[in-house]
């Protein structure tokens, strides 16, 4: 039953900025879906407000439009590009509401589109908790297997209460309906916690609706990635069983595939429930996830919950398995059945089977709590993990320390020295879910715990604590073994320990170990990733490490470029990092190299088989690294490893892989110190006869105390050698220096904490630029929204800049190249300068690409990190415009006056984290970023094309209403123009006292409504807060007093996150915003694909 | 929670020696001493006990590709006849507790309990890799005091029997009939012939209404007529099927006078033969729960379960005349075309290759024990 013959165009719809439980997986699943989707000979048309997805790029579908994914927007969509068909289940929960809310409306039946790969019916029944009940229930009745926890749907708080008496008392779970991630859910322990929990559940959810449950924690928990296509053919693609029982939601749990501690019979029952489910909800085609608890006392199997989508899970089950379920629920979609689809890697086999894994699969979450200090570090069924590391290995306790080292975080490993605590004071840590409760309990084992006690204080399965027993063995014999036998090492290896380990257990240097190591001969082997545990011969050279007998790695002809990838996804080293890595594959595939790439994160297309000529899934420490390189020396030759693509992670090894003899191409170890280092970077400043803000370095509180009295506080503070302003601080006296300075655990001899003078009221401009050793090119000059100070990954920015003129321009080309030059680039730089008065100061350069260079890209439509990758290979930039891969004439920094206006906006992960009280964390911005991902708008003109971002990120922006003005009083002046412009647009203004009494001089009025601090008036007047909660509030600017939460600002802005109120918190996003309203008050605001866009800038540019 | 065995104590040094001298150096694992077979490998993930107690697997050393076995322990349960039937057992890494509310005691002592010798922490990929490139070939495993220099190791694999030619149901059948009865009301009687049939294989029979009258390999036609069945059942079993000459006279007199018929694995080489098509050894055969197998009548595709080493050479895309009407493939495996299916279109009889009775594996094929009643049916009415 071949492909249907009645669909031509597809619009496919992507899952937005990345957020916490929505993240890089979706580009993944989404790239795959549009290349399948085009390779079929459709037309593909996408959407998808975040730029900084592979997906997005031009080339991948026909026509592509960074537009908010909202029903207005998409409509305009549909109306212009007029699709047969609208594919809604691979751009996560986002997409699929859209889906649902448009069908609803009656836009696709207007436009006469049709909705493939899911129907709204088995939408609705897979993800509405009642019906999804019934549906278990039915299932149930056929098969005699599966039910759902006892349960009680509510709407009201009333029914909440009543609700926990029919399900025999606390604690309860809660759980909003159709929210992503499992926003807003959490366990209720007591009434009081109820009424948080469900208050805000209600209100999450856009049905007010949420689902109160009996407790099952502690239970087993498993998922089934299930695939159907319309033949009702069904496959279980891959069972994962979570190391953390239930009670921690799956995307924050360690998980593990295949499931361990089944037997047939169990895994069995759950295959059939799990067919029996797909078939009673009605997934016609394509993949869908079911999550299931088991009782370990008596193998109760209850069914949690059902995606009826691509989902984060499926993501991973397709890298654990190589069985690419988006590509093959993307063929489904269009009328192909199972066994019409071969498998990639066998290419002689169908799809219509089940893969079996030889190996074992361990994913790790990757947290960043230390980001957000206030929030509750306990891990509950709301997801807080902001990545994850996946490891593959032959056996668990190997995958497992894989994992934990791919996470790349201080402690993330286990570590075997050194007072491991006090065991019963460790066992009770360990009864709290928390980042890093793995490290505890092996402590715990340690310190004497028993299996028994560890199983009673966690609940985690025995098998696994008897794996974490196994490891710790290990380590003993590591201890007490006289040397370093080979056996003994290989059979460390084997267990997973990192050569830094047995290094620390022995007391040696880890590059010792190594040496020892590599001399007797313990050197892993590399096994391929083929669905079918060796029993065909695999065609896509997809390896892992192991330590084991043979290899399996080919010998080739063509010289080889190993990049190296960007690990797990963080806050400041995300998605965009690899976007830059798949870019350097594609380009130095096409140029001619054989590309390996090497990561370990699942979510990401570089981790797709389909990207690079081979995918070595692992860790990006120096060992792992080193390794891959030997193992790819013996199969051929090796043009160079590529660093500067993958972020911080590869570029931190740049100088050690180099120092092992391994050819690091593009910038050099050397330059990119000259960079980094803050002496070397004074002088390459200095030379160029740059200034840069007044600063100095310092290791103790009295060498930071005696730079900051010279250049004056405010100061601003942080640690050398990280990315995403880690640790960064804007310091206003001594008292909180002295603080900063003792709290830095980042800090030591050999990383300095750098003091700078922070220049108040500066406009931030970051600059992404190419550099051969010859010649510049201007990538793009953003202009931030947000002044200095605020991290520029956390701000808006605009491209081309909007306030600087061509002067200005010059200055930066000719500091750039100044910089470039005087490092030592060869590729990509990115240098952040401050505007201050009419100086133009250089903040920092970083020799690589950049969190913007996605971004830059789509703006001006040049690929430039493939152009980087190419120069780290010897291109020239000349070379590069002859070939096409730049343009012919000019740069970023030369735009035609009418090129469209690109505006980033940074997506903040507030509403994910509460603290201990339950409570919302502020929402300010600071000089450390704390974004998750972000989004653009395009269009012909800047306050358009800033309504856009804003609407891509959090909701459009009001055209009319009522909007709140409480400022600072250093805002107050720049305030009384846009308030003005508000006013005239038809809003109401409402202010506190301090900023009502200024606009009013200023002939503005503004209602004075009661601060929070006053509480509620005589007469019962509500304060600002009630009316935000209320829902009588459109618009909030409030700009912060000062930091923390002691002022009104802190409640203003956690009530605008909590009821989704756009909330402003800089005079400069204000006045953009009226701009951007503005623009919308004139209507008409057209969309346009990128394709388009190119083609106007190309026009322009000949 | 069983205790760990402390990592002191690990287990005696062992080798496996293949035909081809290629040798793999491990632990011991369950008995110690030395066992001869063929080599295979079993894909599956689950469903270790299962496996284990099949006696299909008589006279073969299991290979385990899925690294972690024993995990679930052993349990009282899933057996699928009453002792375990592999001659060998190879596996990368052995549970050391065991974790499931069912489990009575560990893989690791049911097997030295057993007598069934094994190795463990050896490369089984690297061996699986081989065998498929290789074949199927044969294996010695060797500890203790069988330990000796890898010559004499390898003349020893040499001088053990070859599957091919080997006739082993009988060794494996039960001895005496027995009767599995029907769960819930009776509406059948069924003769099933043992060649080493799996305990599932008459539940799943007597879950539909049927009682079965379980029979010695060497039944002879009077012996299943002798139970007045209205189908008869051949099962699966060990050993080269071109060796099946009893079996195969005893389904030509069923075949004869057209009672319902099905057969399962063996049961289906037998109808192969009966019909006049011959049998012949795969190259590495099939072993797991994950074959892509379609229907040819519906078009659907199952996941199934195999265990085969042999296979029947019929042709693919046309009907076939036989002594007894025209015959049919009607079902295939999708990864390589075997024939995984024979159906008679003028006569009440079809057979599988593969296990529709599952354990271990999927249960997507157990609508063909409803298509075997629904034949009965018919032939009643």
């Amino acid at each position: 039953m071949p492909k249907r013959t009645d669909i031509q165009s597809v619009l496919v719809i992507g899952s937005g900025p990345i957020v916490i439980g929505q993240a890089a997986e979706f580009d993944y699943s989404g790239t795959q879906a549009c290349r399948v989707l085009k390779a079929e000979g459709l037309r593909v048309i996408l959407v998808n407000s975040n730029p900084a997805t592979i997906m997005t790029d031009p080339e991948i579908a026909d026509a592509t439009y960074v537009e908010p994914i909202t029903p207005e927007f998409v409509e305009k969509i549909i109306a212009k590009e007029r699709p047969d068909a609208l594919l809604p289940t691979l751009g996560g929960q986002t997409a699929l509401n859209t889906a649902i809310s448009m069908h609803e409306q009656g836009v696709l039946e207007k436009y006469g589109v049709e909705l493939i790969g899911a129907n709204v019916e088995a939408i609705h029944k897979g993800e509405d908790r009642d019906l999804f009940k019934g549906v278990v229930e039915a299932v149930r009745e056929k098969i005699g297997h599966g039910e759902s926890a006892r349960s009680v749907i509510c709407h009201t708080m009333d029914d909440v209460l009543k609700g926990v008496d029919t399900l025999g008392g606390y604690p309860v779970v809660v759980r909003p309906s159709f929210t992503m991630g499992g926003a807003g859910s959490g366990f209720a322990h007591d009434e009081e916690e109820l009424r948080r929990i469900a208050g805000q559940g209600l209100t999450l959810s856009p049905t007010t609706e949420v689902l109160l449950e009996e407790s099952i924690l502690g239970w087993k928990e498993y998922e089934l990635e299930l695939m159907r296509d319309k033949h009702d053919n069904v496959v279980v693609v891959c069972s994962i069983e979570n190391f953390d029982p239930m009670g921690v939601h799956t995307g924050d749990s360690i998980t593990v595939a295949p499931a361990m501690t089944l037997t047939d019979r169990e895994y069995q029952r759950l295959r059939d429930i799990g067919i029996a489910i797909i078939r009673e909800v009605g997934v016609d085609t394509g993949g869908c996830n079911i999550q299931f608890a088991i009782d370990p006392e008596d193998g109760r199997i209850i069914v949690i919950e059902m995606n009826p989508r691509v989902s984060r899970s499926s993501a991973l089950a397709s890298k654990a398995t190589g069985f690419p379920i988006a590509k093959i629920a993307a063929r489904l979609a269009v009328g192909y059945t199972l066994d019409e689809i071969p498998n990639d890697i066998t290419e002689k086999t169908p799809a219509s089977f089940e893969p079996t894994l030889d190996y074992v699969v361990v994913k790790a979450p990757r947290f960043a709590f230390e980001k957000f200090p206030q929030a509750d570090s306990t891990l509950t069924t709301t997801m807080k993990s902001v990545g994850e590391a996946m490891a593959i290995g032959r056996n668990f306790t190997e995958a497992l320390q894989k994992a934990l080292r791919s996470l790349e975080k201080k402690g993330s490993q286990f570590a075997f020295t050194g007072d491991p605590g006090d065991k019963a004071e460790l066992l009770r840590e360990a009864v709290r879910p928390t980042d890093g409760r793995i490290n505890t309990v092996m402590r715990a084992i340690r310190a004497g715990a028993t299996p028994e006690e560890v199983f009673d204080a966690t609940k985690i399965d025995p098998w696994f604590v008897d794996q974490l027993f196994l490891i710790k063995e290990i380590a003993d014999e590591l201890a007490a073994a006289e040397r370093l036998h080979p056996e003994l090492l290989a059979e460390a290896k084997r267990h997973g320990f990192s050569d830094a380990q047995i290094a620390d257990i022995r007391g040696l240097r880890e590059d010792v170990v190594r040496e020892v190591r590599q001399a007797l001969g313990v050197r892993p082997v590399y096994k391929t990733v083929d669905t079918c545990a060796a029993e065909f011969a695999a065609k896509t050279p997809y390896f892992y490490s192991s330590y084991d007998e043979e290899t399996e790695v080919a010998e080739r002809e063509k010289p080889a470029v190993i990049i190296l990838g960007s690990g797990p996804n963080r806050i400041g080293q995300g998605i965009e990092f690899d976007y830059s890595c798949v870019h350097a594959s594609f380009a130095l595939h096409d140029a001619g190299y054989e590309t390996v790439m090497v990561n370990c994160n699942p979510e990401t297309v570089s981790t797709d088989y389909d990207t690079s000529d081979r995918l070595y899934f692992e860790p990006l420490t120096l060992e792992d690294v080193l390794e891959i390189v030997h193992a790819e020396a013996q199969a051929g030759p090796i043009a160079g490893v590529v660093v500067q693509l993958g972020g911080q992670t590869p570029l931190g090894l740049a100088q050690a892989l180099k120092d092992n003899g391994v050819p690091v191409v593009g910038t050099s170890p050397e330059a990119i110190h000259a960079a980094e280092d803050r002496g070397a970077f004074g002088r390459v400043l200095a030379e160029a006869g740059l200034p840069a803000p007044k600063h100095g370095t310092a290791t103790t509180f009295d060498g930071a105390k005696a730079i900051a009295d010279e250049i004056g506080y405010p100061v601003l503070v942080r640690p050398s050698y990280v990315l995403g302003g880690r640790g960064m601080e804007i310091v206003y006296d001594e008292t909180r220096l002295e603080a900063y300075i003792a709290e830095s655990t980042e800090i030591s001899h050999d990383r300095p904490v750098l003091v700078d003078r922070f220049l108040d009221d500066a406009i931030e401009i970051d600059v992404d630029a190419l550099y051969d050793g010859h010649e510049l090119y201007l990538g793009g000059v953003m202009e931030h929204i947000e002044e200095a100070g605020i991290h520029s990954g956390d701000s808006a920015c605009a491209l081309p800049p909007i306030t600087l003129g061509g002067f200005d321009i010059k200055r930066l080309r000719a500091s750039t190249e100044a910089i470039a030059k005087g490092v030592g680039v060869r590729g990509l730089i990115n240098i952040q300068f401050a505007m201050a008065g009419d100086i133009l100061y250089v903040l920092e350069a970083n020799p690589r690409a950049s969190r913007t260079v996605p971004f830059t890209s789509k703006a001006t439509a040049v690929p430039l990190a493939k152009a980087a990758a190419r120069i780290s290979l010897g291109a020239t930039i000349a070379e590069l415009r002859d070939e096409g891969l730049l343009p012919k004439n000019g740069d970023g920094g030369t735009l035609p006056l009418d090129a469209p206006i690109s505006v980033k906006e940074a997506v903040m992960p507030w509403t994910r984290f509460r603290d201990v009280y339950g409570r919302g964390v502020d929402t300010i911005l600071g000089p450390e970023m704390r974004s998750t991902g972000e989004v653009m708008g395009i269009d012909a003109v800047f306050g358009t094309a800033y309504a856009k971002s804003q609407a891509g990120a959090y909701g459009p922006l009001p055209t009319k209403g009522r909007a709140f003005i409480s400022v600072a009083n250093r805002d107050k002046r720049s305030m009384i123009f846009p308030a003005r412009e508000l006013v005239a647009h038809g809003f109401e203004l409402m202010a506190t006292s301090g900023t009502a009494e200024v606009l009013k001089r200023n002939g503005i009025n503004a209602t004075v409504v009661r601060k929070q601090s006053e509480g509620p008036g005589p007469d019962g007047e509500r304060t600002i807060v009630q009316l935000i909660h209320d829902g009588e509030v459109d618009l909030i600017v409030n700009t912060p007093y000062g930091t923390g939460g002691r002022l009104d600002g802190y409640d203003i802005r956690t009530a605008a996150v909590a009821r989704s109120v756009p909330c402003l918190t800089t005079v400069q996003a204000l006045a953009a915003a009226v701009q951007g309203i503005e623009a919308l008050g004139h209507g008409g605001v057209g969309v346009r694909s990128l394709q388009e866009h190119a083609e106007h800038l190309t026009a322009a540019r000949d | 929670m069983t205790t760990a065995l402390t990592r002191g104590a690990a287990k005696a040094p062992a080798v496996l020696v293949l035909e081809d001298g290629r040798i793999f150096r491990g632990r011991a694992y369950g008995a110690v001493g030395e066992t001869f077979g063929e080599a295979v490998f079993s894909t599956g993930m689950t469903g270790y006990q299962e496996t284990l107690t099949d006696p299909s697997y008589h006279r073969q050393v299991v290979v385990m590709t899925a690294p972690h076995v024993g995990n679930t322990g052993v349990n009282d349960e899933d057996p699928e006849s009453g002792r375990i039937w592999v001659s060998g057992y190879v596996v990368r890494d052995p549970a050391r507790v065991t974790s499931s509310w069912r489990s009575r005691r560990t893989l690791d002592e049911e097997l030295a309990a057993q007598g069934v010798v094994g190795i463990s922490g050896v490369d089984t990929r690297a061996l699986t890799r081989h065998l498929r490139e290789r074949g199927a070939m044969r294996v010695g495993i060797f500890s203790g005091e069988t330990l000796a220099d890898e010559a004499e190791l390898l003349a020893r694999v040499k001088d053990a029997p070859q599957m091919k030619g080997a006739d082993l149901s009988a060794e494996v059948a039960t001895k005496e009939a027995y009767v599995v009865p029907a769960i819930g009301a009776k509406k059948f009687t069924v003769a099933a012939v043992d060649l080493g049939i799996k305990g599932m294989t008459p539940h799943r029979m007597a879950e539909r209404g049927i009682e079965v009258h379980v029979l010695p390999a060497t039944a002879t036609a009077e012996d299943v007529y002798a139970v007045a069945p209205d189908g008869v059942f051949f099962s699966n079993g060990p050993g080269d099927p071109a060796t099946a000459d009893g079996p195969v006279s005893v389904m030509r007199a069923v075949l004869e006078r057209g009672t319902p018929l099905f057969g399962i694995c063996f049961g289906n080489q037998i109808l192969g033969r009966a019909l006049g098509f011959g049998t012949y050894k795969l190259k590495y055969g099939h072993r797991g729960i994950n074959q892509p197998v379609q229907d040819r009548t519906t078009g659907k595709v199952e996941v199934t379960a195999h265990n085969h080493g042999f296979a029947v050479d019929a042709p693919l895309d046309t009907v076939s005349e036989t002594p007894y009407g025209r015959a049919e493939v009607s079902h295939v495996c999708l990864n390589d075309n075997v024939v995984e299916g024979l159906r008679l279109l003028d006569r009440p009889a079809f057979s599988v290759q593969y296990h529709p009775e599952a354990a271990a594996g999927p249960h997507d094929a157990a609508y063909l024990f409803d298509r075997f009643t629904a034949l009965m049916e018919a032939e009643r009415a």
